[in-house]
């Protein structure tokens, strides 16, 4: 198993021509595991529409092995954030991902997701996810099409399929525990407290805000 | 349906003494409106769902209005005009197909004497609406059944509708500011570069 990387791709797509299937257990595993994400059912805004367009008949998730919306957090491993993000909902939208078990993925789909989106400028609006969740994928567009998000989770299955068994996310060696949970925002007088996870969020640097 | 002067004259015929003013809209919509005062608000609002005439069974649509404090020039002498808040119902007739009506009523300040009628008695459609204005303007109803924030958390205590609002300062990472944003995106970044400084000399 730790030798498959020394038969090159193109040996094994030659042998394949002749009938022969070289594989590593990693590469069945991982191909297993990638193939059977389940989405997590759940949607905020107009983005989750399309999600469930990408559902139905005419985009067919299904055919990524996708098509199991889970409807309990517990039996999700992929978490879409399909809409914009309001402060009184960011709390359980955390709450959710730190129900869910390892190891998981979440995709930001959206420009709300994002950042905000339209309504970045809003009172009670969060300023993109990722200032509360570690997100793996991000999918630009308001909405993205269903393609879109078919893209994404295909940009998904290959980095699944990448991932080493030996560190998956379940082992401490890639740096998460299974227990990992991720600060809850509380109800602030004025805003939710805190208003971003400092542990996994910095503000980007930015240049060019001194042009006229 | 009947001029708004009209239903003026017959609800000071059926109230004297109540305070109604016309507020007139100059625009080409013309949509009138009729100001009440708070004490006979109650009384009035009922009075237009049961007139036979009008029937306003349907209230379609409630918002709030601030006007904050401002200064006048009158005959060049400056005076500060003082703040309130103001509601605004927009009421139909379902059976007599006619509409809209419009009634306001204004508060006597923007801080303490923020109390108005509510008219969720009157029309149910009111409850939730009202508690919008009251989350988002601070407009406490008198006789609400249920006045409870709805769309901010109940921990909140800003009024975000109202025009001095401070919107709290999450503008760290813009990608592409601009106006006011350029300006509030600059003061973070000089907040985070001084913040670290100040933490190394102490
Ligand atoms: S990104 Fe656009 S389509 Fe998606 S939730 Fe926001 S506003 Fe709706």
């Amino acid at each position: 198993m730790s030798d498959a990387s020394q038969v090159t791709q193109s040996d094994r797509d030659e042998m394949r021509r002749n009938g022969i299937l070289v594989t590593s257990i990693q590469e069945i595993y991982n191909w297993g595991r990638s193939h059977s994400v389940w989405p997590l059912q759940f949607g905020l805004a107009c983005c989750a529409i399309e999600m469930i367009a990408a559902s139905m008949a005419k985009y067919d998730i299904a055919r990524f092995g996708s098509e199991v919306f889970r409807p309990s957090p517990r039996q999700a491993d992929l978490l879409i954030v399909s809409g914009t993000v309001t402060k009184k909902m960011a709390p359980q939208v955390v709450r959710i991902w730190n129900l869910m078990p390892e190891p998981k993925f979440c995709i930001a789909m959206g420009a709300c997701a994002i950042s905000g989106g339209p309504f970045k400028q809003g009172y009670n609006v969060l300023k993109g996810i990722d200032r509360f969740l570690p997100v793996d994928l991000y999918i630009p567009g308001c909405p993205p099409r269903p393609e879109a998000l078919l893209h994404g989770l295909i940009e998904l299955q290959k980095r699944i399929g990448k991932e080493p068994m030996r560190t998956s996310r379940l082992s401490p060696a890639a740096g998460d525990s299974p227990a990992k949970t991720y600060v809850l925002p509380e109800f602030g007088e004025h805003d939710i407290v805190p208003p971003c996870n400092p542990a996994i969020w910095k503000a980007p640097e930015l240049t060019g805000l001194d042009r006229t | 349906m009947e001029t708004i002067e009209a239903i003026r004259d017959r609800i000071l015929a059926t109230f004297p003494g109540a305070e109604v003013t016309v507020v007139l809209n100059g625009s080409p919509s013309a949509q009138h409106s009729l100001r009440i005062g708070k004490a006979h608000a109650l009384a009035i609002a009922r009075w237009l769902r049961n007139d036979e005439a009008l029937s306003l069974d349907q209230c379609s649509n409630v918002t709030g209005v601030d006007w904050p404090e401002r200064e006048v020039t009158e005959n060049k002498v400056k005076r500060i005009e003082p703040g309130c808040l103001e509601v605004v119902y927009h009421l139909y007739s379902i059976s007599k197909r006619l509409g809209p009506v419009v009634i306001r009523m204004r508060t006597g300040n923007r801080t303490d004497d923020v109390t108005l009628p509510s008219l969720t008695p009157v029309w149910r459609a009111c409850e939730f609406q009202e508690r919008e204005v009251f989350d988002l303007f601070g407009v406490h109803f008198g006789g609400h059944p249920d006045l409870r924030r709805i769309l901010m958390w109940d921990e909140f205590k800003d009024h975000p509708m109202r025009r001095d609002y401070v919107a709290p300062d999450d503008f760290d990472w813009e990608p592409t500011p601009h106006d006011d944003v350029l300006a509030r995106a600059k003061e973070n970044r000089e907040k985070r570069t001084a913040a670290p400084a100040k933490e190394g000399g102490a």
